[in-house]
């Protein structure tokens, strides 16, 4: 076949695919809006998470530890303390922070200047600021050297300064499974629902695809019409997913900013990117055709009993 | 163009439709195939047409066994057969023109092309100028004709048709067989299933004569179809 005839073929059948759908406009409406439902609800949830982790992305990875020794140690004391946790594996970094330069900071950083120039003397006592190697920062190792440091004599406490971070990623990421599961199981409904509609649609014109075989229309002649409304239903109903997500992120975004900043976070709403866009049209359009795809064969076959 | 040899058919419901039959057409020839209602006739035409396959024996179309034909020639085979039926299968919400021109879309005629093809396809059957209109506005015979048309339009090398006649009074019916004979003369093969005894008297063609799945008669009928005189005879048994 010459590849204009064959062009000429497809525009044909998507052409026509276009028109039986607009000529049922309610149908092709409940069908669109139910596809489109499905597409948004996975991607909402995965806009969420992506922008939850841009929020937190700065510090997420830094889980770092803070070491206070006693009040009666020594600088010259905790400089030896600091050189000698640098020997242990999986310590990247020890910053000594004398009481002297943490009371400076904390003048400077917490606003209670002229409340400490009341205090006689420095309530703050030395510290060792702790990096983790970042291969060493799992729950288990920084237990591990939490109790080490809690051992030595001169220790007075050990803080994990970004446990709640550790949490919020652990949320994080029993989001993303449910995002996953949230995914799998809605596109399994676009399948059945594209899948049911394309069947219906067979049954509807049997007799055309009767004749049609009858005169020598092979299979992929049948089907491919089908194909292509499987292929604009994915279309529409992605059109209407990020339609439904651009609408939702409208709505949302002035609440969510005010909260935001209530928590002094950097956390905002940002429209779907062009990756959760892409997404949601190329997981549609996959949807649409593969649904079209298994109801067309398995339903067009029946209808020819000679083949 | 078409030979059967001791076919047999029998369907899954367990109805024998035909027992060894044989016969053949030969390319170019007008045949009728009669006898009474379930006798056969719409079995032998949709084995031809490879809507079912025979459960015994061989059914050879244009130098094609079809029994062996794969799935997917089944389409390309199916092209150089015009099959006319009694309820035409006409698609009912498409226009004249649509319609006769299905089989040349599905085999990927250019546009301007298919377009020459149908109007000369409607103009053989005396429907020009009805393009446009459903079928539903035209009268039975005119939609018969419309059906005629559709087989012809690709000019395939056989025209199969069951009861093409069926739904006709006399006079309509003898200008549908009229035209088949046209057809048959430029050298088409035709094998028209029919039930009306009138039709094969009048048009005096060769006849073969179904009886409860069995071959009964083979009428050498004379007048212009000479070249069947040469057709060796079939026998059918048991």
């Amino acid at each position: 076949m010459r590849p204009g005839v064959f062009g000429a073929r497809h525009v044909q059948a998507l052409l026509g695919s276009c028109g039986r759908l607009a000529r049922n406009p309610l149908a092709t409406a409940l069908t669109l809006l139910v596809i489109g439902l499905a597409l948004a609800l996975p991607a909402a949830l995965g806009l969420f998470v992506i922008d939850a982790q841009a929020a937190t992305g700065g510090f997420g990875n830094a889980v770092d530890m803070s070491v206070y020794l006693k009040s009666g140690v020594s600088v010259a004391k905790a400089q030896q303390l600091a050189a000698s946790a640098r020997g242990r594996p999986g310590v990247a970094e020890v910053t000594v922070i004398p009481a002297d330069e943490g009371l400076r900071q904390f003048r400077k950083y917490s606003g209670f200047g002229a409340a400490l120039d009341a205090l006689e003397s420095n309530p703050l006592p030395n510290v060792l600021h702790v990096v983790p190697r970042a291969g060493a920062s799992g729950a288990a190792e920084l237990e591990s050297l939490r109790r080490y440091f809690a051992a030595w004599p001169e220790v007075d406490i050990v803080q994990l300064d970004t446990e709640w971070v550790q949490r919020f990623n652990a949320i994080l990421a029993l989001l993303r499974r449910l995002v996953l599961i949230a995914a799998v199981l809605l596109g399994a409904g676009v399948l059945a629902v594209v899948g049911n509609t394309i069947r219906l649609e067979i049954l509807h014109r049997r007799a055309e695809i009767e004749v049609t075989k009858l005169v020598g229309g092979s299979n992929a002649f049948v089907r491919r019409p089908f194909l292509y409304t499987g292929l604009l239903y994915g279309v529409g109903g992605a059109l209407l997913a990020s339609a439904i997500l651009e609408a939702a992120v409208l709505v949302l975004d002035p609440s969510v900013a005010t909260l935001a900043q209530l928590y002094g976070s950097r956390y905002a709403l940002r429209g779907p990117s062009g990756q959760v866009l892409a997404a949601v049209f190329g997981g549609g359009m996959a949807l649409g055709w593969l649904g079209a795809w298994i109801s067309a064969h398995r339903h067009l076959r029946s209808i020819d009993p000679g083949a | 163009m078409i030979r059967f040899e001791r076919v047999s058919k029998r369907y899954p419901n367990g109805r024998e439709a035909l027992t060894h039959v044989s016969f053949r057409v030969e390319a170019g020839e007008m045949v009728f195939l009669t006898g009474r209602s379930g006798a056969g006739k719409s079995t032998v035409l949709k084995l031809i047409a490879l809507l079912e396959r025979p459960t015994r024996g061989t059914v050879t179309v244009n130098g094609k066994s079809t029994g062996s034909l794969k799935a997917r020639h089944i389409p390309a085979f199916r092209r150089q057969i015009g099959v006319v039926f009694q309820d035409h299968k006409l698609l009912a919400d498409r226009p004249v023109f649509d319609n006769v021109a299905l089989p040349l879309v599905v085999a990927g005629a250019p546009l301007k092309e298919a377009d020459r093809r149908v109007r000369a396809a409607l103009d053989q059957v005396g429907l020009l100028g009805k393009e446009r209109l459903l079928p539903a506005e035209l009268s039975v015979g005119e939609q018969q004709r419309v059906g005629i048309a559709r087989a012809v339009v690709s000019k395939p090398p056989l025209i199969i048709a069951d009861e093409p006649t069926g739904n006709l009074d006399p006079d309509l019916s003898l200008e549908v067989m009229r035209l088949f004979r046209r057809f048959s003369d430029v050298g088409v093969t035709v094998l028209v299933a029919t039930h009306d005894q009138h039709i094969v008297r009048d048009l005096a063609k060769r006849e073969i004569v179904l009886a409860s799945g069995e071959i009964q008669d083979l009428s050498q009928a004379d007048g212009n179809g000479g070249s069947a005189d040469s057709l060796p005879h079939v026998v059918a048994t048991r």
